[in-house]
């Protein structure tokens, strides 16, 4: 494996572009995810300012965690760009894992 | 530093230890600190044997029983099984994916330090008021009353170690998605490094929920916490349950590199291609999922409710479809190959049928009525010492004879290897076969003696006799490595003629920067592949000689294992003694210097130049 030698060669006209394009479109997606953010966040401060029940207030802000987590992951820490396969599995994993485990707790040993 | 080799003085020798970085030294310290503890633990097996040979006996008094029992358990799983895996992970996943080192280098010192540091601590406590008394698994509700500090040693000695192994089971990770040499995809990797790579997955998820319940435990008992004590709004079952989270997939870190060891060796001496390669491989996978699954099969007359044992008790009887499927692919593999009963290979015969065995009793206690029945009697200690001495140490024990020539250049005698082999392997199944029967007759596991004439009398006398067969074996072992590290000839790559995959092409002594030029991988079994065309090398290339980089030894990961060390007698002494503060502050003190030592100073490591590669052979040492 070539971890000693750093070839640098430069970038041609074409290459060049499309490099650029692939950065506005990445910055374009980020910027969209952040506005998505801020609304989801908005939305959980409504929920409780509104003064809805904690039961289901509870539920909705934990969803809302979510997929905001998700959005995090793919978009500011570029899981979604290729050759992320590895961490994905070993992300997706550890959930199934730590739901099961958390499952299990709220199902037999809290309940 | 120069690539010629040079005699050195004891001092400088014992500091290159010290600071040592290279994955071959470092397994070769994971191996003889393993090894080391793995005769304190036999040592503590036999007083228990002694002890119960025959009824009544006041060989050791309960206390002291509950301690050797407690520390030989504990010994045995932290202490000696995982770090010798680990040395033989070190010694050979490297060399058999064609890296130069594994991915960090550091790490794995530290990773080492850690376990050794913690394993010494947590033997201290026999010199420092009592062992820790409340059996491997510590369960809360008697740990929690435990006096003396006994349990405080167990908890934080095994943080300590516990941390080196998440360390070292994150670097074999990385090490297997990055480092591996060009053509060599992930199904072409060997199944050793296969096996490797999913018990550090393992230790990878199991781990945390142990250290959890440790910091738990030791805020109960050390800094006055509540989380197991139901009677300030604590719950003891959480232990259980943390422990067992944990507990299950351990059993099958442990087993998975034994696995993968025995599939090296029955297809190396068979002398054939592993038979269902791909189905080894999925199979290998599915069990680390599935290991996940069934930690509450340890806890099934805990009271957990019908709906829950019936989940658990399902979902561990499904991993013995993996695991049958990998028992015929390896009678399959052996069906019509060209058998050599070197020692490994004896080994790996003598494993299939125990292990089964041990597999069939797992079988049985998944059925949660049954268990009723099993639990906590001698039936269970049979169960998991089949899997564990029929698996893990016999695949311990044909690992050290198939990779000796790897790691030093010379090899055991096999008479002697066999010799062995006969002693232990007879010791070890009339040592547990019959604890089966004791279980199903009613003796309960844990018991410091027992009244004589229940009709166990006889059973508990074959038992211990097993034992001396299986010490006899150990002793027999122990004069083949002095006497072949006395002769010390030198065997050369490829010793038992048949290897298959890239370690076996190196030439010896290896090299400290393993390969001079990285090699290609041309299918599973390369080097295989290799001698069958007739290349003499044993190897292709994939890259023109060049500069290699390599990096500095450091002092470092000492430093850092020895704070803790240090802290950790402070956290014990806590609200007992006046400098137990300052020394926990000390330590932590320490290590987080030698943390910010290593982060602000830059260190590059240094190349060693294609010049001086041209015409270096051999290794440095
Ligand atoms: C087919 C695979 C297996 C099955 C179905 C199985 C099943 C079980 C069950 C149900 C128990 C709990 C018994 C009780 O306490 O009442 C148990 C205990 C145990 N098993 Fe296994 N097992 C399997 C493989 C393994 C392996 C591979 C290992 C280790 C390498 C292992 C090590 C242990 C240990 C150490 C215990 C006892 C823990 C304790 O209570 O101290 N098992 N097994
Ligand atoms: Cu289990």
């Amino acid at each position: 494996m070539g971890h000693d030698t750093h070839v640098v060669v430069a970038k041609n006209k074409t290459q060049y572009e499309y490099a650029r394009r692939k950065r506005s479109q990445t910055m374009q997606m980020q910027v969209v995810t952040f506005a998505i953010m801020i609304f989801l966040t908005f939305i959980a401060f409504a929920a409780v300012a509104a003064g809805m029940s904690a039961y289901y207030v509870g539920p909705v802000i934990l969803l809302l965690a979510a997929i905001q987590v998700v959005l995090q992951l793919y978009y500011f820490m570029h899981m979604s760009e290729k050759g992320h396969n590895m961490p994905a599995f070993f992300l997706y994993s550890g959930a199934l894992f730590g739901f099961t485990f958390v499952i299990t707790f709220l199902t037999i040993v809290w309940w | 530093m120069s690539a010629i080799a040079q005699k050195k003085g004891f001092g400088s020798a014992l500091w290159d230890w010290l600071t040592t970085v290279d994955h071959k030294k470092i397994a070769i310290l994971y191996l003889a600190s393993g090894g080391f503890f793995f005769v304190v633990g036999g040592i503590e097996a036999m007083l228990i044997r002694i002890q119960l040979a025959v009824p009544d006996n006041s060989f050791l008094s309960a206390g002291l029983y509950n301690e050797i029992l407690t520390m030989h358990g504990t010994t045995m799983i932290f202490l000696a099984a995982m770090p010798i895996l680990f040395g033989y992970m070190n010694a050979v996943v490297p060399l058999q994916i064609g890296a130069r080192d594994v991915a960090f280098p550091f790490l794995n010192s530290l990773g080492f330090w850690l376990f050794f540091f913690g394993g010494i601590f947590l033997n201290l406590s026999w010199f420092m008021g009592g062992a820790p008394d409340a059996g491997w698994t510590s369960y809360a509700s008697l740990s929690l009353y435990s006096p003396g500090h006994g349990i405080d040693f167990y908890a934080l000695g095994l943080q300590i170690s516990g941390a080196g192994t998440y360390i070292a089971g994150i670097n074999f990770l990385v090490t297997i998605i990055n480092m591996r040499a060009p053509g060599m995809t992930y199904m072409r990797m060997p199944l050793f490094t296969w096996t490797t790579f999913v018990a550090s997955a393992l230790i990878l998820f199991a781990f945390p929920p142990l250290t959890i319940g440790l910091f738990f435990l030791i805020f109960d008992r050390m800094f006055g916490a509540n989380f197991f004590d139901h009677t300030m709004g604590g719950n003891t079952i959480i232990w259980e349950h943390l422990f067992w989270i944990f507990g299950h997939p351990e059993v099958y870190i442990l087993i998975l590199p034994a696995f993968g060891i025995f599939s090296e060796i029955f297809a190396i001496f068979s002398r054939k291609r592993l038979f269902g390669y791909s189905a080894m491989v999925f199979a290998t996978v599915l069990i680390g999922f599935l290991g996940f699954m069934v930690w509450a099969h340890h806890m099934f007359t805990v009271g957990l409710g019908p709906t829950a044992n019936a989940i658990f008790a399902v979902a561990t009887m499904a991993i013995a479809v993996p695991t049958g499927v990998k028992i015929f692919n390896w009678l399959l593999t052996i069906w019509g190959g060209s058998i050599k009963v070197t020692t490994p290979m004896l080994y790996a015969l003598g494993f299939i049928p125990s292990f089964v065995a041990g597999g069939v009793t797992g079988v049985m206690q998944a059925a949660a009525p049954l268990d009723y029945q099993l639990h906590d009697s001698y039936f269970i200690v049979a169960h998991f010492h089949y899997v564990i001495v029929g698996g893990v140490v016999l695949a311990i024990l044909a690992g050290l004879h198939l990779y000796w020539p790897l790691m030093f250049n010379t090899m055991l005698s096999e008479k002697l290897g066999k010799i062995t082999f006969w002693f232990f392997f007879l010791g070890f199944h009339a040592t547990f076969f019959i604890q089966h029967f004791l279980g199903l007759m009613g003796m309960p596991r844990r018991v410091y003696t027992f009244i004589e004439g229940q009709g166990w009398d006889l059973f508990n006398f074959i038992s211990s006799m097993g034992a001396i067969l299986m010490a006899i074996g150990v002793i027999v072992l122990v004069i083949n490595i002095v006497m072949t590290t006395v002769k010390n000839v030198p065997v050369g790559n490829d010793p038992w003629k048949d290897g298959r995959t890239l370690e076996w092409a190196i030439p010896q002594p290896v090299p400290f920067y393993n390969f001079k030029r990285t090699p290609l991988v041309r299918g599973l079994d390369t080097f295989w592949i290799e001698k069958q065309e007739g290349n003499k090398e044993g190897m292709s290339y994939a890259e023109p000689l060049s500069d290699i980089h390599m990096p500095n030894n450091s002092f470092i990961p000492f430093v850092m294992s020895l704070g803790l060390f240090i802290a950790a007698f402070g956290a014990l002494y806590n609200g007992e003694k006046a400098w137990a503060v300052p020394v926990l502050v000390i330590g932590l003190g320490i290590t987080l210097a030698s943390m910010a030592t290593r982060s602000l100073k830059d260190d590059h490591g240094y190349h060693i130049h294609k010049e001086d590669l041209m015409d270096h052979k051999g290794g440095n040492y």
